[in-house]
């Protein structure tokens, strides 16, 4: 606020932090313990509430039953059967192999458009964002219209006769990984471009004017600069893939599903609420320590901007 | 001017080569939506006739107008929220619980929405809340209010703070200096992310099919089931038309955001 | 009466030239800092500072970056408050007072120029905050933007406007309501430097037929010797001098102060003997220096450091006659060409080196003086400043 060194902080800023500080309270902390007690629950009936209820009229006694109460009979269900625990090998597997794709694709891309002259960046930046503004569904839709057995790309190979049947692309994990990489791909360029776009040139032209090859500025000089933005984009494509729904299940198998499919499915066809709860939350405890590392990194960013 | 910026054979073949990658499946899209046949892989002539079906599916234009209500109410409590987050982060300094509040404000960028779709659903229930459009609308808010942020508070650390020591200097308190000043300066930068609010909100299926109920089909939701059945001409027709809508509004901001004089930088999505 | 204690041009009407209100034990100041000092992030920007401002005023702090001499303007300004110590304006003490309630106006160094508004917009700006009424900004800001010559430009945007455009509207903004004390935060330092000296003469006649402070903050000593009344020389978080400019470069109070404000010739040497008004000094770089000075602090056997301003030497080809006279041989190792003047660089038979500055009188490019020529430096007796610090 103007006049930060005014101790009084006035009412505006006030109401700044009361405001969000309840709505993300209310509707994104406050769930996460009501996930987190549900997980530890047992599905009586095969609906909601589900035991055992806090029943706060009945003081002491209500809560130390409703402690006693609690199971962990829905983390063992999980642990000892299979389909969960490869369920999540396989989100972990596809998560970083495409994070290492899309880094291959994304920084030459981000950096070919930060080397770009001035006046085509603002451009070429946007036709970037543009298909990220597009629905994500469309996106791995059209997908499907091209990967499908009488679709474009089969139709393609086979007039140029690099086939001599079509082949079947959808439902495999390759679909899998183009629809990933192709949905994600604004995610890794952006802030890539992002940190490249700041970068002094001047400090390009001092390399090689004290005599560094090209490639050797690269690694010396680009690269340190740019690392802050392509751990950045790892971040903002792993931790998502992770949990990644419409993708594998419009473009990939049912045999091995991702974990966001498992929770899905034991949500909507089992109606299993418990333990889509706790798969939902040991996803989260594996994805605790690199959303944090995110924030740190935001935090940080914005210390700095002070 | 110096030509420092020189793109290489190799840069500019990876541009259009990504480029060509990213909007391709796009292109294909819309023309297949114009394909007079039914089947992806004969081509029958332009037609329009799929738009045509689509305009006599009143449960697609019903849905449609659920989605645009919900795009439009959430976006607008996202961009107050999230704006306010933007300036607590950017302005209110070390307050108790700063931690926990960026915290807040930052995860849902990177949480994955099963997560978050299914805390929202197991709260609502919680609180015996009618499910329906108004949960829905929550949810799109809870997750875009990040966004809005993020963009917002990259401006306003952008921001010359000594206009506002100007002002202030000149007599003006420090509550209208912020908004006689600051709010007009950083304006496009909320525009802005009212926009991503409104579609993200317009395209989301994951959060939308956790916390809906009865009566409460968005596009993304009837989309989604139809195309697990397969290629449907209608839905081809149905994304060429959001495909448009979202390019116009984007392009419409970028206008905007060149006229007032930013540079078209990254939207905040960064270290 | 002494030209450093009073103030004010000799009109053509004969008035007077009135006590200088710094000399005037009764005078009572506009600005006073008393003890204050301020550290940003462990870092003491200042130290323990008082000092008096009096109206009317054109007052330049002066010192190298980082002394401290924007933090002081910020104080006055209500922008930083001081962890010990009080600002006080017309005997009041600031504290607690908001930079918006402040009866005093700043002109930013980037200008600060709100870009949505007009020059008319940003002008009326801080008359709008005081609600007055519409005629009556109307009639100041067709005053003010007379005053500084921008009339015809109101409608303009900021980013329309030049460089010195742009100062000048800065400049009214900050003036058009009359503050008790107008705050310049190095005003000058983007402009040109035809244009800089054309504004500093600007400035000051601006500030006498308005009959307001001015407090400037500059790290051009040239601009502070052109423009202020009295030079605050400051050096990390302290003052060192507070003097009108004659004063501080003919009688700087340390080597620092004149090693800073222009050239200097530093001289270290023992006190002979010191009588009344005459001390004799002995020097290994120049021998023997004999100045007319009245002082009494400077005993035999003290250490002292002579300064001696460079304009104030002679160059000649042979020895003195007068035994007596200040002098010293050696070869010219360097001369700088600049115009109006020379600069010549000395090496002394006894090593050490001296500058010396020649006003170049005759319109003639053959020089009197060149290079490894052997020649004798003399000075008067009255040319040099003894300093014990």
């Amino acid at each position: 606020m103007p006049g930060r060194d005014h101790k009084n902080a006035n009412w505006l800023l006030r109401l700044a932090v009361i405001v969000p500080y309840l709505w993300m309270a209310t509707f994104f902390l406050a769930p996460f313990v009501i996930v987190l007690k549900i997980s530890f629950s047992h599905p009586e009936i095969a609906q909601p509430p589900y035991g055992p209820v806090l029943d706060l009229t009945a003081g002491i006694d209500g809560l130390k039953a409703f402690f006693g109460d609690l199971a962990a009979k829905n983390y063992e269900f999980l642990a000892f059967d299979w389909i969960y625990v490869s369920s999540f090998f396989k989100s972990l597997q596809v998560a970083t192999y495409s994070t290492a794709m899309l880094l291959l694709i994304g920084f030459p891309l981000a950096y070919g458009i930060a080397r770009a002259p001035r006046r085509w960046q603002g451009i070429l930046f946007m036709l970037i964002i543009l298909p990220f503004w597009t629905s994500f569904l469309i996106r791995v839709y059209a997908w499907i219209n091209i990967l499908q057995h009488d679709g474009l790309l089969n139709a393609i190979l086979l007039s140029l006769r690099i086939i001599e049947r079509p082949l079947v692309w959808l439902a495999t994990d390759t679909a899998v990984y183009i629809g990933i990489v192709y949905s994600y791909l604004p995610f890794m360029v952006l802030p890539v471009y992002a940190t490249l776009e700041k970068m002094d040139e001047t400090l390009l032209e001092a390399a090689a004017d004290l005599g560094c090859p090209r490639w050797k500025t690269f690694w010396l000089v680009t690269w340190p600069l740019a690392r802050k933005g392509v751990i950045a984009g790892i971040l903002l494509c792993f931790i998502p893939i992770v949990g990644e729904f419409v993708i594998p299940d419009l473009l990939g198998s049912s045999s091995t599903q991702m974990i966001g499919q498992t929770i899905w499915t034991e949500f909507f066809s089992n109606k299993d609420w418990p333990v889509a709860s706790a798969l939902a939350i040991v996803l989260l405890c594996l994805l605790i320590v690199p959303i944090v590392t995110y924030q740190q990194m935001q935090m940080r960013a914005v210390e700095r901007g002070h | 001017m110096i030509m420092r910026r020189g793109m290489s054979i190799f840069n500019v073949a990876t541009v259009s080569l990504g480029l060509a990658f990213l909007y391709l499946p796009i292109v294909i899209l819309v023309g297949y939506s114009f394909n007079a046949s039914r089947l992806v892989s004969v081509w029958g002539g332009w037609s329009t006739r799929w738009y045509v079906e689509l305009a006599g599916d009143s449960a697609m234009i019903d849905a449609a107008w659920t989605t645009l209500g919900i795009a439009f109410l959430s976006a607008g409590v996202a961009t107050l929220v999230g704006t306010f987050a933007a300036i607590a982060l950017a302005r209110a300094g070390r307050f108790r619980g700063r931690m926990l509040f960026t915290g807040m404000i930052y995860a849902p960028l990177v949480m994955p929405e099963v997560i978050t779709g299914l805390s929202l659903l197991l709260l609502f229930v919680a609180l015996e809340v009618d499910l329906g459009f108004w949960t829905i609308t929550i949810g799109h808010a809870t997750l875009t209010i990040s966004f809005v942020a993020v963009i917002v508070q990259a401006r306003i650390l952008d921001f010359d703070r000594s206009l506002e020591e100007a002002a202030m200097d000149l007599g003006c308190p420090p509550v209208k200096t912020f908004l006689t000043v600051t709010l007009p300066l950083i304006a496009p930068a909320i525009a802005s992310g009212f926009v991503l609010a409104f579609t993200l909100s317009l395209d989301d299926l994951v959060i939308a099919s956790f916390t809906t109920g009865p009566g409460a089909t968005t596009l993304p939701i009837r989309i989604y089931s139809e195309i697990r059945l397969g290629v449907k001409p209608e839905i081809n027709a149905l994304c060429t038309i959001l495909i448009a809508v979202v390019a116009i509004g984007i392009i419409a901001m970028s206008l905007i955001r060149k006229m007032s004089g930013e540079r078209p930088v990254a939207t905040g999505l960064r270290a | 009466m002494d030209a450093d204690l009073t103030i004010g041009r000799n009109h053509s009407d004969g008035r007077q030239r009135r006590l200088a209100p710094w000399a005037d034990p009764a005078a009572r100041p506009l600005v006073r800092f008393e003890g204050v000092s301020k550290s940003f992030a462990g870092v003491r920007a200042i130290e323990s500072l008082s000092l008096d401002i009096f109206e009317g005023e054109f007052f330049a702090l002066l010192g190298p970056s980082g002394c401290g001499k924007t933090t002081l303007l910020r104080l006055v300004a209500g922008f930083e408050s001081p962890d010990a110590g009080r600002v006080m304006l017309d005997g009041q003490d600031l504290a607690g007072v908001p930079p918006h309630r402040r009866p005093v106006n700043m002109m930013f160094q980037n200008y600060a120029l709100f870009p949505h508004l007009s020059v008319a917009g940003n002008v009326a700006f801080g008359l709008k905050q005081d609600r007055l009424s519409k005629q009556e900004i109307a009639a100041r800001l067709h005053e003010i933007l007379a005053l500084v010559r921008l009339d015809g430009l109101q409608g303009r945007k900021p980013h329309q406007l030049s460089g010195g455009q742009r100062q000048r509207v800065a400049l009214a903004r900050a003036l058009v309501k009359r503050p008790r004390v107008l705050l310049l935060d190095e005003p000058l330092a983007a402009l040109d430097k035809n244009l800089r000296a054309e504004t500093q003469f600007e400035l000051m006649h601006l500030r006498e037929r308005l009959g307001l402070t001015f407090v400037i903050v500059t790290h051009d000593q040239s601009e502070a010797m052109t423009v202020a009344d009295r030079i605050c020389v400051m050096d990390q978080g302290r003052v060192v001098q507070v003097a009108p400019p004659a004063v501080v470069y003919e009688q700087p109070n340390s080597r620092w102060v004149a090693g800073f404000v222009g050239d200097v010739n530093l001289i270290e040497g023992r006190v002979v003997s010191s009588d009344g008004n005459r001390l004799v000094i002995e020097s290994a770089g120049v021998g023997r220096i004999h100045l007319a000075a009245t002082v009494d602090f400077a005993r035999p056997g003290d250490t002292v450091w002579v300064a001696l301003r460079p304009e104030k030497l002679s160059l000649m080809h042979e020895r003195p006659a007068s035994g007596e006279a200040n002098c010293a041989s050696g070869r010219v190792s360097d001369i700088g060409y600049l115009g109006d003047r020379s600069v010549c660089k000395l090496a002394l038979d006894s090593g050490f080196e001296m500058k010396i500055a020649l006003a170049n009188n005759a319109r003639s490019i053959e020089r009197t003086v060149v290079w490894n020529d052997r020649v004798w430096v003399t000075w008067p007796q009255a040319a040099g400043v003894v300093l014990t610090r």
